[in-house]
């Protein structure tokens, strides 16, 4: 497919709603297949955010200890292996098709991520699954919404090996089509002393990944003293996130725990009205007892309705049904759509959301309840959630502040005053049918 | 109260075929145990050994089975706490979705906060959602109102015994206590909110009580001593604290009449926490409350307990639950706890057996904390 010079906000967002893609609109970018910015125009984008050569240093804002304890050994993110992981980010050969590279889906142009409900890969197949950004992916305890890959070196491995996603059939497939490339011979000689692997190809992309660390945002300086770094509004926000709204809970967000996530799954009721918990639960034990192989579960997740189980797939306690990991709260303002499916465009659909209670079903967390926040307090808590945008993506966190707005001023879908001010309750509706 | 479901009908007309069988002759069980197995392979996975010929040898044997448990619902009208409603809804949506269905539900006592009977009327009403047959007991929070007349008028008897494929189960309600309110002038209300103080020490101690344990001796007469027996009383059949009323103050004489039996298990709610004991020939397993967890009593807490740790404050269902028991051939259990933020924790009977040296269950720990 030939690129096409077009504003990103005409491209690819038609599951997202024109005004989430009107967020990122920016300075003309080459539009590509599937959506995404060109390649080129990325890594543009990317030289401008002035990214370490090697993420052998902790970044700043992270315990130099913690950092270095958390590199594998063997896995060490040298400035060769970064270089290499680069390439292979925006390599679309990766895929069997030649269209979707890791940097289709987690785009430097749209806070890596493709600010599109599900994610697109080869074909045109939609999986089930919003695109989580890969923006401080590297910190997380588990990967992926459900957890089933620990690190980013072994999570980068399965979306190539996904028939949704990038679609090739085995590993020796791709280490045999990018291995005859000799740039990439040349790359993986210079980073692993070696011939072109897969176990190589995925510490090669995590490596890379390991230097997408973007934790400089204005609540940070307004923490580290700065008193005018964010506004009033979200001053008050911070209030309403450490107590009335319960965020905090499930969203620490303090020096020790820089991402604000538990690393921990919850059933917070994401459209679950229209979802058979029960009748998918026993189809999934009937498929796990077949087959729960690590390939197994990859295609269950974005090709199923199964995918809707959450952690319940990996685990098989009940408990876990529904249930996905906490997000982290870095740099959200510009990575819309929200949640696991992408369904909540706008943080105000997001505190909406939060403050009736989620949407009620038998797994709901403990934890969620309805919040009786005012329209004022949810205003508050949304400009404080934007204040959490690195600096370097200060504008892109502007424009998309200016869009959702706009947005929530027209329609405010999940916003429930019923439910939020607990006049009638979750459970009520749902068990009594009213 | 008995409400059947399909299910249950189900399983006890092929009871009355097992106890058919085991009173034929050998020739005689081959020529129906054809049917037999047909019925259990319609039925599912894990009792086709109940089918083998030596019932035959062996009467008054146990046909493993499952029963489940919800408890603590501590219920208060919806306009004064909607959380614990949804919890209690939450368990029979558990006990709901087995596959297949348990033989029946043990309601652990404590249904109600403070013995309202529009709190006592809100959980008859809930727990008659759930499919299986439930044996309910009593707990302090349902009874120092009226002493127990609106929650008999709801269920029946607080006292009674049953026997169910082999074991005989025994319900007390180890909840009496000696009259402290008369004396003292205390209104109905006032006797309620002394009692339902957790360390309310101006209250007399949790007693099965000298008639209960007549009764319950007459009970055990024709009992076997070979006859697995599984007592449920409400608060724990042992001293555990007494600080907290974790405490049965005659424990001790309701141990020794059950000292006769091979297996004695007893199902206790009222702490709400993980909690295994053994004293001899007793095992003791706690239940989950479904509204909150307790923290572990400052001392006196049994060996074999696999404590969890602190539960999460603002996760209103952490450290709650529900469960099941698994009983076996010789008549010996094996308690889950279905936690619903943590792992699933099973205490095996083989960890009682062998005084905590083997299969020693999982800490139900979160993490994060």
């Amino acid at each position: 497919m030939k690129p096409r010079r077009v504003r990103i906000l005409c491209a690819g967002l038609v599951l997202a709603g024109p005004s989430v893609a009107r967020a990122f609109a920016q300075d003309a970018v080459t539009t590509s297949v599937h959506g995404a910015a060109s390649m080129k125009d990325q890594l543009a984008a990317l030289a401008r955010l002035g990214l370490p050569q090697d993420g052998l240093q902790a970044p700043p804002g992270i315990d130099p200890i913690a950092w270095t304890a958390s590199i594998v050994p063997d896995e060490e993110p040298t400035p060769a292996r970064v270089a290499l992981g680069r390439k292979l980010y925006f390599e679309p050969r990766l895929s069997t098709d030649g269209t979707v590279a890791c940097a289709t889906c987690h785009d430097v142009t749209r806070g890596f991520t493709d600010n599109r409900m599900v994610a697109e890969g080869v074909g045109g197949q939609l999986g089930r699954r919003n695109a989580p950004t890969t923006l401080n992916a590297a910190l997380f305890t588990d990967q992926f919404w459900d957890g089933r890959a620990r690190t980013v070196e072994h999570q980068a491995g399965m979306p190539i090996l996904n028939s949704i996603e990038m679609g090739d059939q085995t590993e020796a497939d791709v280490v045999g089509r990018i291995g005859a490339l000799p740039e990439y011979q040349q790359a993986f000689q210079a980073a692993f002393g070696r011939a072109p692997s897969y176990e190589d190809l995925r510490v090669a992309i995590g490596s890379f990944e390991r230097t997408l660390i973007f934790l400089d945002a204005p609540f940070d300086r307004w923490q580290a003293g700065d008193a005018s770094a964010i506004s009033e509004a979200a001053q008050r926000g911070h209030v309403l996130f450490d107590g009335k709204a319960r965020c905090t809970n499930c969203h620490p967000l303090n020096p020790a725990s820089p991402l604000g996530t538990d690393n921990a799954y919850h059933n917070i009721g994401v459209a679950a009205h229209d979802k058979d918990f029960e009748g998918l639960a026993r189809q999934a034990l009937a498929a796990l007892e077949k087959d729960a192989s690590e390939k197994a579960l990859d295609e269950l997740a974005l090709g199923t309705d199964l995918s809707e189980l959450g952690r319940f797939m990996i685990t098989r306690n009940r408990a876990d049904i529904g249930a996905f990991k906490t997000e982290q709260l870095r740099n959200l303002g510009i990575t819309a759509p929200y949640m696991h499916d992408g369904s909540l465009q706008t943080l105000w659909d997001v505190i909406d959301h939060y403050n009736k209670g989620g949407e009620d079903n038998a797994f709901l967390d403990g934890g969620i309840e309805a919040l009786a926040l005012t329209d004022a307090e949810v205003d508050d808590l949304v400009a404080f959630l934007f204040t959490l945008t690195d600096v370097r993506f200060a504008d892109a966190n502007q424009r998309a502040f200016d869009a959702q707005k706009a947005q929530a001023a027209k329609s405010r879908p999940f916003k429930d005053d019923a439910l939020s001010q607990r006049r009638v309750l979750g459970f009520e509706r749902r068990v009594l049918g009213e | 109260m008995t409400i059947r479901s399909v299910e249950t009908k189900y399983l006890e007309r092929r009871e009355e075929i097992l106890r058919a069988l085991v009173n034929l002759d050998r020739r005689a069980f081959l020529r129906v145990s054809g049917a037999a197995a047909a019925i259990a392979a319609t039925r599912g996975i894990g009792h086709a050994h109940s089918f083998q010929p030596v019932r035959v040898d062996a009467p008054g044997a146990v046909e493993p089975f499952r029963f489940a448990y919800i408890s603590d619902s501590h219920l208060y009208e919806r306009k004064l706490n909607d959380r614990f409603i949804r919890s209690l809804l939450r368990a029979v949506d558990d006990v709901n979705a087995l596959d297949p269905q348990p033989d029946f539900v043990l309601y652990g006592g404590d249904l109600a906060q403070l013995g309202q009977p529009a709190e006592l009327d809100l959980g008859a009403q809930i727990l008659k959602e759930l499919k299986a047959p439930v044996k309910m007991m009593v707990g302090e929070h349902d009874w120092y109102l009226d002493l127990g007349e609106k929650w008999r008028s709801l269920f029946g008897k607080d006292v009674y015994s049953f026997d169910h494929k082999g074991i005989h189960f025994v319900v007390l309600n180890s909840v009496v206590e000696d009259d402290f309110w008369t004396v003292r002038g205390l209104t109905p209300m006032e006797r309620m909110k002394t009692v339902a103080g957790l360390d309310n020490r101006s209250q007399s101690n949790f007693q099965v009580g000298p008639p209960q344990r007549e009764w319950l001796t007459k009970d055990l007469e024709p009992v076997s001593d070979d006859t697995p027996v599984i007592v449920f009383s409400h608060s724990p059949l042992y001293h555990l604290y007494q600080g907290w009323n974790f405490w049965t103050i005659d424990a001790p004489e309701v141990q020794r009449i059950l000292a006769r039996f091979r297996h004695v298990t007893v199902i206790h709610g009222h702490t709400h926490q993980l909690l295994t004991n053994r004293i001899k020939n007793i095992h003791f397993h706690g239940m989950l409350s479904t509204a909150w967890p307790w923290p572990y009593a400052p001392q006196g807490l049994p060996e074999l307990t696999v404590q969890m740790n602190r539960p999460n404050p603002f996760n209103s269902q952490d450290g709650c639950g529900d469960g099941q028991v698994l009983v076996n051939a010789e008549g010996l259990v094996d308690k889950v706890y279905n936690l619903w933020n943590r792992n699933v924790v099973t205490v095996a009977h083989e960890y009682l057996e062998s005084n905590g040296v083997q299969k020693r269950p999982a800490a139900a720990n979160v993490a994060t904390y």
